[in-house]
């Protein structure tokens, strides 16, 4: 345990000091990943106006604070992807990262971790511009800032481990590319990283239920900005912690035949 | 001593896809696929005790890699079996990744942004070094290496071979029992090399790690292996001391002649290599080195005689190309 919480702070300090390396890179990344959410806010808050001030119940500001938040929530879920997982097998690096006796995944989730830093110290100035610019409806309650902590935190942990089983196909497969892509599509859809899923027909709400991405996107951005109870707040936080468990376990049934598999090509 | 690295029957098959060039062949493979088994290991077998330094020599595409790879649980066997240190690589168990390292030319461990000592703790951490103990190993490669200079500065502005004498001290900070050391010289300059050849032999004798060595630079063979292990195309063609081998496969012997006199006509005592105005080089069968070499004191007016073996890449480039005893040329 020692071992390992020595491990994960180490890396998290290299990725710290990786990360400012290329800070003025990661400004320019952040500032194109918000046009996304920027974009997605103008169009519904307008659609809103048009029908008399609200659309689902959301008004424009309620909007703001749901894709400003939305910013925070896709910075910290950003994880090691599918395509990085194809090149580094592909190439042959992750030679190196198999001789190390920890497991790989370890290296993945501190390192990025660790960027998240970096990205959040990024964001702030951003977050108070769009926050003076489109004046958020935002009034958490306490237990709700501390319930969002987690919560993106969860976020994290299950995206991670998605895409980690997804990147793992690569060993079988070599490119894995086009996989991610649909995988990319159903996250978009069931999400709620398009449109607040209280949106969305109620057809892929129910299927949403039974599928991880919007614990990875709707409810960390709900638990800040819809008025919540403790008790359901609780419970989406322990559905994200079972959502984990279930990603944790596929990747280690997922990592046991696939390893098998790798060829070390390129070196 | 104790056998550390042992290998039965151990092979590593491919399974590739084949066709042939052009669209038409592109798109007849949509329906049917060929496949063709490439046997890049087949079935070698040796032993390597502790605290042994071990050449293993090959072509490209001998299967020295392959094995490494094998022994440090990169790749699975496809039958056979290796163990090193007692364990079976492909388990990977952390224990036995502790115990190891693979350091390969063409492949970097340290983080590329920042300056080495960064990756190295990070090295401490990953392997659980005891602080005092990275710090004495650190510092003691450090003075071995030469490297205080460099230390500090970000990986991507270090030369070709700063960066392997830092990878090679990476790679050995938490003084792994065995090393598997894949062209650990590649595109190295000439002090370069001799420093990490150095270095690598200062650490067998000091810690009594083992060694298994492949580089196409004969000069590391010969600097540090007692012993090598000869691959090609996936088979053993030798295993045994390196003047065993050269004896074993050179026939001939060169002797160099340095005489008094110019022009002079050496066709009937040997093979003439080269001429360098008085100094002849001869290649002469080695079972009758003796005869010539009397012969050519009595006849000519001698300055200077030495009767050498072939150079050692002569004799494996022998090897490789399917030689066998005897008929080694030079």
């Amino acid at each position: 345990m020692k071992h390992m919480f020595d491990y994960y702070l180490t890396t998290i300090k290299i990725a710290i000091q990786t990360q400012f390396q290329y800070r003025v890179m990661q400004y320019f990344y952040m500032i194109g990943m918000i046009a996304e959410p920027v974009i997605y806010l103008v169009v519904w808050s307008t659609i809103a106006v048009e029908q008399g001030g609200s659309v689902g119940g959301y008004t424009p500001r309620t909007f703001a604070a749901y894709y400003l938040v939305w910013t925070l929530v896709r910075n910290m879920n950003i994880v090691f992807t599918p395509y990085g997982w194809e090149n580094r097998i592909r190439s042959g690096w992750f030679s190196m990262d198999l001789l190390r006796p920890i497991h790989p995944l370890n290296n993945d989730v501190a390192f990025f971790a660790g960027m998240k830093v970096v990205m959040i110290i990024l964001w702030i100035p951003l977050g108070l511009f769009l926050s003076l610019w489109f004046k958020p409806d935002l009034h958490p309650a306490w237990y709700q800032v501390i319930g969002f902590f987690f919560a993106i935190w969860g976020a994290y942990l299950i995206r991670t481990m998605l895409l980690s089983v997804l990147g793992m196909i690569t060993f079988f497969t070599t490119r894995v590319g086009a996989i991610f892509e649909l995988f990319f599509a159903f996250e978009l859809v069931f999400s709620g990283r398009l449109v607040p899923m209280t949106l969305m027909p109620p057809m892929v709400q129910q299927v949403a239920a039974y599928l991880p991405f919007q614990w990875t996107f709707y409810f960390p951005i709900e638990v800040l900005v819809a008025p919540m109870t403790i008790q359901v707040m609780l419970r989406g936080l322990g559905i994200q912690l079972l959502w984990f468990c279930l990603g944790w376990v596929a990747a280690r049934i997922m990592w046991r035949f696939s390893v098998r598999q790798f060829s070390a090509v390129g070196g | 001593m104790s056998e550390i690295i042992i290998l039965n029957s151990l092979s590593k098959h491919f399974k590739v896809p084949v066709r042939e060039s052009g669209l038409k062949a592109s798109i007849g493979s949509l329906f049917k696929r060929e496949y063709r088994t490439i046997k890049a290991v087949d079935e070698i077998s040796f032993q390597i005790d502790q605290g042994e330094v071990v050449g293993f020599l090959g072509p490209n595409g001998a299967g020295k890699t392959t094995t490494l790879k094998m022994l440090s649980g990169l790749l699975y066997p496809t039958s056979g079996k290796g163990t090193v240190l007692g364990f079976v690589p492909s388990q990977r168990q952390s224990q036995f990744l502790s115990q190891i390292t693979l350091v390969m030319g063409n492949r970097q461990q340290l983080v590329w942004d920042l300056p080495a000592l960064d990756s190295f703790d990070l090295l401490r951490a990953i392997y659980s070094i005891p602080t005092q103990e990275f710090i004495r190993t650190r510092d003691e490669f450090i003075d071995l290496l030469e490297l205080k200079e460099l230390v500090n500065k970000p990986v991507r502005n270090l030369s070709l071979g700063e960066r392997m004498k830092m990878e090679i001290a990476g790679s050995l900070l938490h003084r792994p029992k065995v090393l598997f050391l894949d062209e650990p010289t590649l595109g190295l300059d000439v002090t370069m090399q001799r420093r990490i050849r150095a270095f690598v032999s200062e650490y067998n004798q000091r810690y009594g790690a083992t060694v298994l060595l492949t580089s196409h630079y004969m000069a590391d063979v010969e600097a540090l292996c007692k012993r090598v292990i000869v691959i090609h195309n996936g088979k053993l063609l030798f295993d045994g001391e390196l003047n065993s081998l050269v004896e074993q496969f050179a026939a001939f012997k060169t002797i160099g002649v340095t005489l008094q006199i110019e022009n002079a006509d050496l066709r009937k005592y040997g093979q003439a290599i080269s001429q360098d105005g008085t100094r002849y080089l001869l290649r002469v069968p080695k079972a009758d080195t003796a005869q010539v070499t009397a012969r050519l004191l009595a006849d000519l007016p001698v300055d200077d005689l030495n009767v050498e073996d072939p150079p050692i890449e002569d004799v494996i480039e022998q090897v490789f190309a399917g030689g066998k005893p005897g008929e080694v040329t030079v």
